[in-house]
């Protein structure tokens, strides 16, 4: 270990060295570092490349503010790799491999840096002003380009390994952060009573209590007061402690998203562990202990690795023991940089000087310059910095003076190994934000704070804007106590008292002042987006002037670090610029999260076979063995064709076909919603919702039933059976089962409560098989009992109740394929059963299991349409052919009035018709549109689409199912539709090709 | 996520409730005697209101019952939730 | 004469946490107070069942769902008794029967866990006070509706329909895999 590597750390435990790898090195470290304090420590300052111009980059903080140490941490294999994440809250283990990002060949000489070289050809704007002719050439050429050579870490190489746990959580009073002011909010509200859940980004709890001068004992009074909290919070029953845990989103009515990271630290996770699990919180009370963010200060060459957060700088010293120079100088913009030179000379690390940036008098307070001087530190006052050297680690700052009157003159350069700076703090209120509490403007402290509150939340401490640990902690104990009155327990006392030397962190946000109106050299603002002060000012002469346009155009305050350490300065600079204030200026949204997080949480249990449930039917096993090939319906399987012996799928829907057609085809037809109507206002209920007239149709009797929406287009269809005087059967499509028993309990709770009604759905109460076929009724007869099949007792349409193989059973005489048929409902526990005994029966009439594309071919010869289909929300009954079904006496009912709506008259409507092909071996696409004439060329005029296109076995040709403009009156008609390789002539037909007396039905 | 106050069932959180447009739009009793242009507009037009909102929900995965709330759409704040049939709960002074 | 074939319903070893329970009678009853009442007579149960509430008597659960509808659960030998025996004892009240012994399925999660495999994919907080023991509700586990009810401190009886199930059990397995438990 380098002698970068001094006295103290309270987080590192010395007896545990850990290696690992950067960029192929090998390194080690002490377990509690962190990847930044470790690589620090073995006198690593590059760790990255910028954004945009490559330009070399170092650590500039050390929480999760981190703009530029920005790595990929390989655990194994290509898919288990992550990038993005910073170096400052990866927690090093043994054999951790972490690699730099956005640099090639390496990370010391880096090809993309010669975009550096040419930044004056890359301002902001740079890619709309420059890569705008040809047009097609942005997606070609440029973009795949620019993307390739800027940019972030590479996505993953494979499906994710590893597993994702999500949770809902509720408490009285969630704490996000556990410094000072949130570990002093937990004790006080659960000391109260309160369950309480306490979260903190970071592995180690206490925040900046982890940053205090160690005293002559080797300990501090913010470390011992720490640690006695954090026993205290251990012993709280009501208390969840979740470190290594994020608050990256605030949602409505107060709840949160925390995305707890569970493995990422250790070296060999137990199987099984999830990596990271997603809690969603509810709290009746909220309180943001989040802190407060150093800003960096704006100066030409301020980003050189070596330049530094000044509180960054102490972290390193006081957490880790790690000093981040041998020769620094101090930039100070607030107080606080004093306090941080006197701990880093206490440390034994040489200060060179302290520059203070502040001009304004009232900004200046002598005591902290007096402190420094008793030291024997060099102050330079009313100083700013004109630039820096070294190629990849700063070697030295050139100061000059600001005098009264605004000029600048040089004083001189000073040698050194750190540059460190502090412009103030800013509270971090992004979580407030999100909540939609409103900021406001602090002018002395140049702050945005936390103003009215939308949410039960309050924030506290530096998150507010106060200064110092004790104030955090009054202020923390006063909002838990608070928070626990607010969920109704009395409030239980509670104090906390640290004695420690406190500086203020107030600054003024905005640039250093320099000679001359424009600054020679690049002075960065945002240092993830690499945003300069020379981009703001140019975005602004070329006449932006809203904050929201200035941010996309320049990209300030975008991406993962959503402005965290750039946000004010940003907004201080624009107002410069613009002779406003910083509060006229306004903010932009602060978007969730507040960190990156993993797909992998949101997505958490949704993957593979588990992604959504997979619904079968009580006879799918029957239909697997039977080697079915499943098509998806919904979230239901369904068989859809069955091959035997090297078919395909064609020969086997033709087989499946021809056996319905010839003999005799059985059919799952469980999917169909199905919903008893019951009630003594059944009928008036079915009266007022579908199309039909149902007065007359008598018990045991069945009827084809259409259901509009009240705009008049078809909704859904099925049948409807009446098996008692108040009780309804009604089957839906398999789609449309939810939203239609949803249509029906609106109409019945909100529009007809006069009607005693009650609707409940029973689609998975019965399996449904379907006996299709000239032999139906001889397969069926020997197995039921209690019920006479013929066709004088059970015509087409009737409905009987009777036993099947001893089942209960409920009998339709229905056909969705222009034969005799029937289908069986028995309750689900018996369908597999029933299926195996039918099909045993019908094995001396050849029957033949078929499936949803063969059903399909066999309605489509008939004519009947699927809604959904044929119809696309836009249909009228009329349209499809289907004003038959209307009972045309009825006064009222459910779409009717639109049915007489101008437009529904009009002429020009698209109607259901059948297209027989000229090459009889030709299939149309479904989807393909229709044109009156051949050979038009684009833009064409469309009269029509095709919705059903099937090889038909029965007529041994194609056959389609379209919307046509007046297609009824365009009967026998040639029409066209245009394809890739022609046009293909049609011939217009009615819509049922097979049968159209429909007498096989009634055998 | 939304913490909806179902008047049945108590605060129950966003996922077990579907949302239903605008409440209070009532569909005429007599459908036959109303013109083009007046059921045109009991089929289309809504009201999209900056402020109070009075709309429908169902706590569809949970009692099924559809009701209605009164809404801040600048805030998402439910002032109230009511039984569907109801008249909407006088709001005392000034929304939020 | 099949047998029906009851086992097929739910059909997944019992864990120490998980286990299937047997096949059931089961009734969905709606209609107003008074039908309710002569419900809860025919029943024989002490009293009604309150909002997202149940109330159990010699084997018999009316499990409150909505306001004006109840699930009647029953051994599965009453199938055909208990529709009967409600529909003589309603007869005189404007009311809906629907049998649904076999649309939905039925498992009992208990042990110190429930409650956290549970809140990981259902977002109702379960605390004893805001669900305490004899709460039922129609609510949600990940993307399949349940009717979940507390019968113990530590044990849950939910209702899912039948072809949602092996999605349930599984997640629910996944889950516990997970926690550890």
């Amino acid at each position: 270990m380098s002698e970068c590597r001094g006295k103290g750390g309270v987080l590192i435990n010395r007896n545990l060295v850990v290696n690992f790898s950067f960029d192929g090195r090998s390194y080690s470290g002490f377990a509690g570092d962190t990847l930044a304090s470790a690589l620090l420590a073995n006198g690593v300052h590059l760790l990255g490349r910028s954004f945009k111009y490559h330009r070399p980059r170092g650590l500039l903080a050390a929480g999760s503010e981190e703009p530029n140490a920005l790595v990929t941490v390989v655990r194994g294999n290509e898919a288990r790799s992550v990038p993005n994440l910073r170096a400052t809250q990866v927690e090093i283990y043994a054999g951790l491999v972490a690699h730099s990002q956005n640099r090639w060949p390496s990370l010391g000489f880096d090809v993309g840096a010669v975009n550096d070289w040419l930044s004056p050809l890359f301002p902001a704007g740079f890619y709309y002003k420059t890569f705008m002719w040809p047009r097609f050439a942005w997606h070609r050429w440029y973009e795949p380009r620019i993307r390739a050579a800027a940019g972030l870490g590479r996505a993953p190489g494979g499906p994710d390994p590893d597993s994702y746990a999500q949770c809902y959580a509720h408490c009285d009073v969630l704490v996000v952060g556990a410094g000072a002011g949130g570990i002093a909010a937990a004790l006080a509200a659960a000391g109260s009573g309160a369950r309480v859940i306490l979260c903190d980004e970071n592995g180690a709890l206490g925040g900046s209590l982890l940053d205090e001068r160690a005293n002559s004992q080797g300990g501090s009074d913010a470390a011992i007061w720490l640690r006695t909290a954090l026993t205290q919070l251990a012993a709280l029953p009501n208390l969840t402690l979740l470190p290594r845990t994020t608050a990256f989103g605030y949602f409505p009515h107060n709840m949160l998203g925390l995305c707890e990271r569970i493995t990422d630290h250790l070296a060999t996770p137990a199987a099984g562990v999830p990596r990271e699990r997603l809690w969603q919180v509810r709290a009746r009370e909220v309180v943001l202990a989040t802190g407060a963010i150093e800003r960096p200060l704006v100066f030409p060459g301020n980003d050189r690795p070596g330049v530094m957060l000044a509180s960054a700088a102490r972290t390193y010293l006081h957490r880790y023991g790690v000093r981040v120079g041998s020769r620094v100088v101090v930039l100070a913009g607030c107080d606080a940089a004093y306090g941080v030179a006197l701990d880093l000379h206490a440390g034994g690390i040489g200060i060179e000087a302290i520059a203070d940036v502040r001009t304004g008098a009232h900004l200046v307070a002598p005591a902290a310059i007096a402190a420094a001087r008793a030291e024997k530190i060099r102050v330079v006052e009313r100083a700013t910095v004109l630039g820096t050297s070294g190629r990849l680690r700063v070697n030295s700052v050139s100061l000059g003076v600001v005098a009264a009157d605004g000029s600048v003159s040089n004083a001189g350069t000073l040698p050194c190994d750190a540059l460190l700076m502090s412009g103030g703090f800013t509270p971090s209120v992004h979580l407030h934000s999100q909540s939609r509490g409103q900021l406001q403007w602090q002018a002395d402290a140049g702050v945005f704070v936390p103003a009215a509150a939308a949410e039960n939340e309050r924030s506290v401490g530096a998150a507010r804007g106060l200064e110092g640990l004790q104030q955090a902690l009054e202020d923390g104990t006063q909002a838990g106590l608070t928070a626990a009155k607010a969920c109704g327990l009395t409030p239980h006392a509670y104090s906390a008292r640290i004695a420690v030397q406190e500086y203020s962190t107030r600054g003024a946000p905005g640039a250093l002042a320099q000679p001359g109106a424009r600054t020679p050299a690049k002075a960065f603002v945002d240092w993830q987006n690499d945003v300069t002060t020379r981009d703001l000012q140019l975005a602004m002469r070329e006449g932006f002037y809203s904050i929201e346009h200035i941010k996309r155009y320049t990209t300030t305050g975008m991406a993962t670090d959503q402005g965290k350490t750039s946000g004010l300065n940003a907004l201080a600079i624009i107002a410069g610029s613009s002779a406003r204030q910083v509060p006229e200026v306004g903010l932009t949204t602060f978007r969730m999260p507040y960190t990156p997080v993993s797909f992998g949480i949101l997505a958490g249990y949704d993957r593979g076979d588990q992604f959504d449930p997979v619904r079968r039917t009580p006879m799918h096993a029957c239909a697997e063995n039977l080697g079915a090939v499943f098509e998806d319906v919904g979230m239901w399987k369904r068989a859809w064709y069955f091959p035997q012996r090297g078919e395909d799928m064609h020969q086997a829907v033709a087989r499946e076909c021809r056996a319905v057609r010839t003999g005799c085809g059985m059919f799952d037809a469980s999917t169909l919603g199905k919903i008893e109507v019951v009630g003594p206002g059944a009928v008036e209920f079915m009266n007022r919702l579908y199309v039909n007239s149902w007065n007359g149709l008598a018990v045991g009797r069945s009827r084809y039933g259409v259901l509009l929406r009240d705009d008049g287009f078809v909704y859904d269809d099925g049948v409807v059976a009446r098996l008692a005087d108040e009780r309804f059967h009604v089957t839906t499509t398999t789609g449309g089962a939810a939203r239609v028993l949803g249509m029906m309990e609106d109409y019945r709770q909100t529009e007809w409560t006069d009607l005693k009604v009650w609707l409940t759905s029973t689609t998975e109460q019965w399996a449904v098989i379907a006996v299709q076929g000239p032999r139906a009724r001889e397969v069926i007869a020997p197995l039921i009992e209690g019920c006479d099949l013929s066709a004088a007792a059970l015509p087409h349409m009737a409905v009987a109740r009777g036993t099947i193989c001893g089942a209960p059973m409920l009998l339709f005489r229905v056909s969705f394929t222009g034969e005799l048929g029937f289908e069986i409902n028995v309750p689900a526990d018996y369908g597999a059963a029933i299926w195996e005994a039918v099909r045993a029966a019908g094995q001396k009439y050849d029957i033949v299991p078929y499936g949803t594309e063969a059903m399909h071919v066999l309605r489509a010869e008939k004519g009947y349409i699927i809604v959904g289909q044929e119809t696309d929300g836009t249909c009228t009954p009329d349209d499809v052919g289907l004003s038959w079904a209307i009972g045309k006496s009825k006064p009222d009912f459910v779409g009717k009035r639109s049915l007489s709506r101008p437009a529904m008259l009009a002429s020009g409507r698209k109607q259901l018709v059948g297209l027989l092909t000229a090459d009889p071996h030709v299939l149309l696409d479904e989807g393909a549109q229709v044109t009156a004439t051949a050979g038009q060329v684009a833009p064409m005029k469309l009269i029509g689409h095709v919705t059903s296109s099937y090889r038909s076995e029965a007529l041994g040709r194609s056959i389609a199912l379209a919307m046509v403009v007046d297609g009824r009156a365009r009967q026998g008609q040639t029409l066209y539709v245009p394809m890739p390789g022609g046009d293909l002539p049609v011939q217009v037909t009615a819509p049922v090709f097979y049968d159209p007396q429909g007498a096989r039905l009634n055998g | 996520m939304l913490l909806i106050h179902c008047p049945y069932c108590g605060d129950r959180p966003e996922l077990e409730f579907s949302y239903g447009g605008q409440a209070h739009i009532a569909r005429p009793s007599k459908p036959e005697s109303v013109t083009a242009d007046q059921w045109v507009e009991f089929l289309y037009l809504r009201s999209n209101p900056r402020g109070v909102h009075a709309e429908r929900w169902r706590h569809v995965r949970g009692c099924a019952r559809y009701f209605n709330a009164l809404r801040d759409t600048r805030t998402d704040r439910f002032i109230a939730t009511y039984k569907a049939g109801e008249a909407p709960p006088q709001q005392s002074g000034s929304t939020p | 004469m099949v047998e029906s074939a009851t086992a097929r319903s739910l059909e997944f070893a019992a864990t120490r946490w998980l286990r299937p329970l047997p096949p059931a009678a089961r009734c969905i009853f709606c209609g107003d107070e008074a039908a309710q009442a002569a419900l809860v007579a025919a029943l024989g149960l002490p009293g009604s069942a309150a909002n997202c509430r149940a109330v159990s008597a010699n084997g018999r659960s009316l499990l409150w769902l909505g306001p004006d509808e109840r699930l009647v659960l029953a051994p599965a030998d009453q199938r055909q008794s208990l529709s009967a025996a409600i529909e003589a004892a309603t007869a005189s009240h404007a009311h809906s029967l629907v049998d649904v012994s076999y649309r939905q399925v039925a498992l009992e999660l208990h042990g110190p866990t429930a409650v956290r495999l549970l809140n990981a994919q259902c977002p109702l907080e379960l605390t004893a006070t805001a669900f305490p023991v004899g709460m039922c509700t129609r609510t949600i586990y990940a993307k399949t509706e349940i009717v979940l009810w507390r019968t113990a401190l530590e044990s849950f009886h939910i209702e899912v329909w039948r072809s949602f199930a092996p999605y349930l059990v599984t997640l629910l397995g996944d889950v516990a895999k997970e926690s550890g438990a």
